[in-house]
């Protein structure tokens, strides 16, 4: 029932809140990527449009597009722990689910399965967006562990490469030498290879990025729920700045992000060839669905 | 196999009262495992998570049978038992019903997660066959673990016995789900002296099951974008740090408690209430819940045989805490000896908070780290309390 379930009757709207009304009206519940997706952001009502992060959080954008570009808003759920971004994700219009630290694979694995056994005709899209020291330090053995026994959701791991929210100490995924609390001598080690182990623990669809590209970075995201829902476990390590405690001035940030992209976070994506088949063919049905409507637009304007 | 295409098993399905009090029994000589495995049988269950730890691990091995032949859903292994109750508050989220089961140092380390579940809403069925926590390591029983659960928001039932260890795991679920109670139950027991003896179990027939969960009897919807009121957060407060947030703490941790209180007439309903009086007149009560009422029972037997003014009141409910019952019961006492199988005290704490007169609580006999409770230690306990000389040797 899920559109049927956020779509307020008629006689009722106008008691709701309006901001609620304007959202089904004109968020992107029950809509494709072209009427709302991240390609045209500001245009249309979205999921999270306000968030409590810092002036120039590259976070706070990533986590935007992630919602923009989720294939099926109205039947997805999301879940976090703690860390800067479960404050913007908590504020977007998608049920989402706080934990305990680092917990968000494990209850994503019984949230997966019994949403399967509720409702086994329905894709129910699970996504866990937590950062480098919620999915890699605290949470490592769940996020591990989710993966090798193939449970179907989509991991997100916002990398601002320290625990931002605790006020800045070193995490397992800091570069080697940084300088951050917790490493008053610089960070003795390098980062986790964290691609490698999402792929050695069995991960059918892997992607590093530094989300300087809009739509590339949505295309993706969509691509590891599409996979998640018939596949297996899939994984998106992004680089998502944290500008404070590594300094960067605001209007660096996306020129920072740019660096890394050709640096530690270089583009990466592997996919397993059953994850392939998934992709080519929901792209294939997309794009016949985009030009049905581009057609039918034309006969409607003659 | 999918989950989904398991085989349906032919079941009837009654309501909680009619399964628990009136549906025909039949006597069985079995371990407490097996009558918690039985329980869960009978209880619709929709999904069971397991991880190993001895005393715990053949409850969840019994519940994995019985998941391969179709009368759960689904059952997995989880990776430790932070993963595991982890998964149980992610279940939970998806209307569904949950069991798991658990011992000592796996209840410690499962315990963020637990402490947790009643504020999420998680109405699921914990097991906690008890033994040692702290070191030196010791497999063996002993409930310290009990006095940690006893302050996350969980109603908490001990059974004496592996008769009770049914019930009340039955009744459990029952109780759970009701809307004005809606969080946690947990049913200790000792570990090995229940889990692995048998004794004899009065159970309901195998085809006679609870009815199904209804994921919308609940008083926080589900989380599965079908069940109304809509969930869409726009802003979400409790996140944040200011007044609203620690607002919204006091305010969700007082309906928690309170919850937990109303909790007690379902124990009244379906296990005859939270506590067990022999002997009401008696000048002397032996105070004792879990294991540890057995030996009290014993005790207050051998006492009534010669002829002393000994009673029992066996402590079914740790949570909610019976004090009204046990003040009540205890108001002509002239003395109360609280037998506990844990180094701390736990009960002979609580009941002295209880009772308006707590000096005349002798703390103790207790045993730890395994050991058995000689009904000869009562026994030297209640003849001091009575000024009788003996001549006991321990």
């Amino acid at each position: 029932m899920s559109m049927k379930y956020i779509t307020p009757a008629e006689t009722f709207k106008k008691y709701l809140p309006k901001d609620y009304v304007e959202l089904v009206d004109y968020g992107p519940f029950g809509k494709s990527q072209e009427e709302a997706g991240p390609g045209n952001m500001g245009q249309f009502k979205e999921l999270l449009e306000e968030h409590p992060m810092c002036s120039g959080c590259w976070m706070a954008y990533f986590i935007r597009v992630i919602f923009a570009a989720l294939p099926n808003p109205e039947e997805t759920v999301t879940l976090g722990t703690a860390g800067c971004g479960r404050l913007a994700i908590s504020q977007a219009a998608v049920p989402f689910i706080y934990g305990n630290y680092g917990d968000q694979n494990a209850m994503a694995s019984g949230l997966t399965r019994a949403f399967r056994l509720r409702f086994p005709e329905k894709h129910k899209d699970v996504i866990t967006i937590a950062g480098d020291g919620g999915t890699m330090d605290i949470g490592f053995s769940m996020t591990m562990h989710s993966w090798i026994r193939g449970e179907k959701f989509t991991t997100i791991m916002l990398d601002n490469e320290v625990y931002g929210n605790t006020g800045g100490q070193e995490s397992g995924m800091s570069p080697q030498g940084a300088v951050l609390k917790m490493a008053p001598e610089g960070k003795k080690f390098g980062k986790m290879p964290a691609t490698d182990l999402a792929k050695a623990a069995g991960c059918v669809y892997i992607v590093r990025l530094s989300p300087t590209n809009i739509k590339k970075a949505a295309q993706i995201i969509r691509r590891a729920i599409f996979v998640a829902r018939e596949v297996g476990p899939t994984f998106i390590h992004a680089y998502t700045s944290c500008n404070i405690e590594y300094s960067i001035p605001t209007e660096e940030v996306f020129k920072d992000a740019k660096e890394k992209e050709k640096g530690r976070f270089s583009f990466d994506e592997y996919m397993t060839d059953a994850a392939r088949e998934v992709i080519e063919r929901v792209e294939a049905e997309e794009k016949a669905a985009r030009k049905a409507r581009k057609e039918a637009m034309k006969a409607g304007a003659m | 196999m999918s989950p989904n295409t398991r085989p349906k098993l032919e079941k009837r399905l009654v309501d909680a009262k009619y399964l628990l009090q009136e549906a025909p029994r039949e006597k069985h000589f079995i371990t407490g495992a097996q009558a918690m495995a039985e329980a869960v049988k009978r209880a619709s269950v929709d999904m069971a998570i397991a991880y190993p730890i001895t005393p715990q691990s053949e409850v969840m091995h019994l519940v994995g049978d019985i998941y391969a032949q179709g009368h759960i859903k689904e059952y997995y292994r989880a990776e430790e038992e932070l993963g595991t109750m982890s998964a149980i508050a992610g279940a939970s989220r998806a209307g569904v019903r949950l069991f798991t089961a658990t011992s000592g140092p796996g209840l410690l380390r499962g315990l963020e997660a637990i402490a947790a579940w009643p504020g999420h809403r998680v109405p699921a069925v914990l097991g906690v066959l008890t033994r040692v926590v702290n070191a030196p390591l010791s497999i063996q029983p002993d409930n310290v673990e009990m006095a940690y659960l006893m302050h996350c928001g969980a109603v908490m039932l001990h059974a004496e016995n592996q008769q009770d260890t049914f019930d009340m795991t039955l009744a459990a679920f029952a109780i759970a789900e009701k809307v004005d109670v809606y969080i946690p139950v947990a049913v200790a027991t000792e570990g090995f002296f229940v889990t692995h003896a048998k004794g004899y179990v009065d159970m309901t027939a195998e085809d006679l099951a609870l009815e199904e969960f209804d994921p919308v009897a609940a008083p926080v919807p589900a989380m599965d974008n079908e069940t109304p009121p809509a969930r869409i957060q726009r802003d979400a407060p409790v996140q944040k740090s200011n007044f609203m947030s620690y607002l919204i703490h006091a305010v969700w941790q007082q309906e928690i408690w309170d919850s937990n209180s109303r909790a007690m007439k379902y124990i009244y309903e379906y296990l005859g209430g939270p506590i067990e009086v022999v002997n009401p007149d008696a000048d002397v009560f032996v105070i004792a819940s879990g294991c540890a009422a057995a030996q009290g029972r014993e005790a207050q037997r051998y006492a009534e045989e010669e002829g002393l003014s000994v009673g029992l009141i066996k402590v079914r409910a740790i949570r909610p805490f019976p004090t009204k019952e046990i003040c009540d019961a205890t108001k002509n006492a002239k003395a109360i000896i609280v037998p506990e199988h844990n180094a701390i005290g736990w009960l002979c704490k609580e009941v002295k908070a209880a009772i308006p007169n707590g000096g005349i609580v002798t703390e103790g006999p207790r045993v730890f780290g395994g050991m058995t409770l000689p009904v000869e230690l009562i026994m030297v306990e209640i003849y001091d309390a009575l000024g009788i000389e003996h001549n006991i040797k321990l």
